[in-house]
């Protein structure tokens, strides 16, 4: 019985659709849009997630950064004010603090050229040493990063990122091959695999970054720039207690008093969760307010053209109830052509916002979840059925006699 | 009801039904204390000028309106007791309307068309197609079951409304005006097939004004003022002209 009436009403529904085309796709624009917004949104979000997921694995999730600077928050002009870390205070932390397999000081410029026959790119040149491969979860794609006896002696040899790697060597084996930054020459022994950036930002991505033995960095660069220090941690420490016992250890290098407070920042990989959640709150709630209003729109529009959809069938309706439909026949009828409008909103709306995704993966890479098609094609039925169960309830209700005598 | 009472009560038991309407402050008596009964297998011509409530009588019939008051039993069902979907159900199965306006739908074909009652009836499709052919069949029409309302003559489209009627295979068929919308020749075929379908053995009630149209009729009911104002048998009902439907 309901499956009789189910059939039926779908082929109202898709013939009513078919003979106003343009009234039908107009109607549902608000629906389309509300899709839209809400397919990319999500789309954005899940990049925004894999990129997060990258970052936190290439930072790693059991290293402390001991900076002078806060990465996420803090007072910039605090920060500003402390004094410089140096590499002997990054080699007495080493010596003091037990909960760590590898403490390595950091030291970078900002942009620089690096030259390449005629070619040049600008990226950041970075002073450390051989342990620095402990504290990444990048590793070199080709060659090696370099050793402690290079380290040691300060050798003029480099590792590059793989965006360096690309702009300088093109399809050349950059391995062996010779890079001038500031006049002096490194031999390339090791290309960074590909990690990519977070949120339009290559700050903390390898890519552009050249890595070169500390010895020889300050020898290049000079000893007047704040030193980090990157900590990885033993296996199995508490974290917390680790952070704990390292901020002691080196406010004891800082011999600072304990009135003091901090001259430095202890970060972690953890402000990235902390950007990631502030821009996605802040795209879900836009995302939310323009779907919600888009949808609004819609609901109100088709529940408007599902008004004039009963009038103009009145007679219809009348003769239907005349050989005997009930009102639920009716009411299911008006019903399910309510939601197949909507859903053909809705999958309009995907075909439009599938293309666009693919643009958004050029930007950010990412793909539409298959889940959100699901949930796109879901709100679209039941802005259909919400804004469809009044008029269908008018068309269900009528009266037989009055609805047949309609002109 | 068991089935001696069935036997001893006409199809149709009507006493002293009234309808009233209220338009605005008014209230219009549209019926005013009808009295009849309507045997299995009579034909009947329901007449009267516009107004008279003729109209009412055939809705009250057809079980798509209820009386005001008044007792109307239909095949032993007490019709104003029922709800809207009992009485759908009863016009589902019971009743078959042939409309003067044809009330086809304009975008199906004649086989769907016809199939309307059984989709609500909750026939198999298989079923109801074959049902339906037959009827369209029955009604002169087995070769343009696949066309539209609109690549139909007004006579052929008649045909497919009394093919709609039948296929439920109902107690009673009730035509409001059938020939209204033809030419007299087109309504003379009309008749026929209604005369063809009394003598089957169908029940057949005909509303009308036009004397020629209710004079096939076996038995003609005059309304005026809502009131029944005269019910008698007809000595020798006209024979339609025997020709078929064509234009």
């Amino acid at each position: 019985m309901h499956l009789n009436t189910f059939r039926e009403a779908l082929r109202i529904a898709y013939r009513s659709v078919g003979d106003n085309k343009l009234r039908s796709v107009l109607t549902t624009l608000g629906i389309v849009i509300g899709v839209v917004v809400v397919t990319l949104m999500a789309t954005v979000i899940e990049g925004l997630g894999k990129a997060l997921d990258k970052s936190i694995e290439s930072l790693g999730t059991d290293v402390y950064y001991v900076s002078k600077w806060n990465w996420f928050g803090g007072d910039w002009w605090k920060s500003r004010n402390r004094r410089d870390i140096t590499v002997s205070e990054a080699q007495k932390l080493r010596e003091r603090f037990t909960q760590a397999i590898a403490v390595v000081p950091v030291v970078s410029t900002w942009e620089e050229t690096i030259k390449y026959g005629n070619l040049s790119v600008q990226g950041i040149v970075n002073g450390t040493v051989e342990d620095y491969i402990a504290t990444t979860g990048v590793l070199p794609e080709e060659g090696r990063f370099f050793n402690d006896l290079e380290s040691n002696s300060g050798r003029p040899v480099c590792v590059i990122g793989k965006e360096v790697a690309s702009n300088l060597f093109g399809k050349e084996d950059p391995i062996g091959k010779t890079v001038k930054i500031k006049g002096y020459s490194y031999r390339v022994i090791g290309v960074f695999e590909k990690e990519g950036d977070f949120m339009g930002s290559s700050m903390f991505s390898k890519d552009t970054q050249v890595f070169i033995p500390l010895s020889n960095f300050l020898h290049v660069f000079g000893g007047e720039r704040s030193v980090d220090i990157h900590v990885k941690l033993k296996p199995h420490v508490d974290k917390e207690e680790a952070k704990i016992e390292l901020i002691g250890v080196f406010r004891q290098v800082r011999r600072l008093p304990p009135d003091k407070e901090d001259d430095f920042a202890v970060n972690t990989q953890d402000f990235l969760k902390d950007v990631f959640d502030s821009v996605v709150s802040t795209i879900g709630i836009v995302g939310f307010i323009i779907t919600s209003l888009s949808l609004l729109v819609g609901g109100v529009g088709i529940m408007n053209i599902m008004f004039v959809s009963v009038k103009e069938r009145t007679k219809e309706i009348g003769t239907r109830k005349a050989v005997g439909a009930r009102k639920r026949d009716i009411l299911v009828q008006f019903l399910i052509e309510s939601s197949f409008l909507c859903i053909l909103g809705g999958a309009i709306g995907l075909a439009i916002s599938f293309p666009l995704s693919l643009v958004i993966d050029q930007f950010l890479p990412s793909s539409m979840p298959l889940w959100v098609v699901a949930l796109s094609l879901s709100i679209s039925m039941a802005v259909g059925l919400v804004s469809g169960i009044v008029p269908a309830y008018t068309a269900a209700r009528m009266n037989p006699v009055e609805a047949l005598r309609y002109e | 009801m068991n089935d001696a009472e069935h036997d001893l009560e006409p199809m149709i038991h009507i006493v002293n039904v009234s309808k009233t309407y209220v338009m605005g402050i008014e209230e219009v008596h549209a019926l005013r204390g009808a009295t009849l009964d309507i045997s299995r297998n009579e034909y009947v011509a329901i007449m009267g000028p516009s107004g008279s409530g003729k109209s009412t009588l055939m809705n009250i019939i057809g079980c798509l309106d209820t009386p005001t008051s008044g007792l109307y039993r239909f095949e032993g069902i007490n019709v104003g007791e029922l709800d809207d979907d009992a009485l759908a159900a009863i016009r589902n199965k019971k009743i078959g309307f042939v409309f003067q306006m044809f009330n086809l739908l304009p975008r199906s074909t004649a086989l769907h068309n016809v199939e309307l009652p059984l989709i609500y009836a909750g026939v198999p499709a298989a079923e109801r197609r074959n049902r339906a052919e037959r009827a369209l069949t029955a009604v002169g029409l087995a070769e343009r079951m696949h066309h539209k309302p609109n690549e139909l003559s007004g006579g052929q489209r008649q045909c497919v409304a009394i093919a709609r009627a039948l296929v439920n295979n109902p107690s009673v068929i009730l035509a409001d005006e059938p020939t209204g919308n033809l030419d007299s020749k087109t309504g003379e075929e009309i008749m026929r097939i209604f005369e063809d379908l009394h003598e089957q053995g169908h029940s057949i009630i005909v509303v009308t004004h036009e004397e020629d149209i209710a004079a096939h009729a076996h038995r003609v009911i005059r309304l005026f003022d809502g009131e029944i104002a005269g019910d008698v048998p007809v000595e020798r009902p006209r024979r339609a002209l025997r020709h078929h439907v064509t234009a």
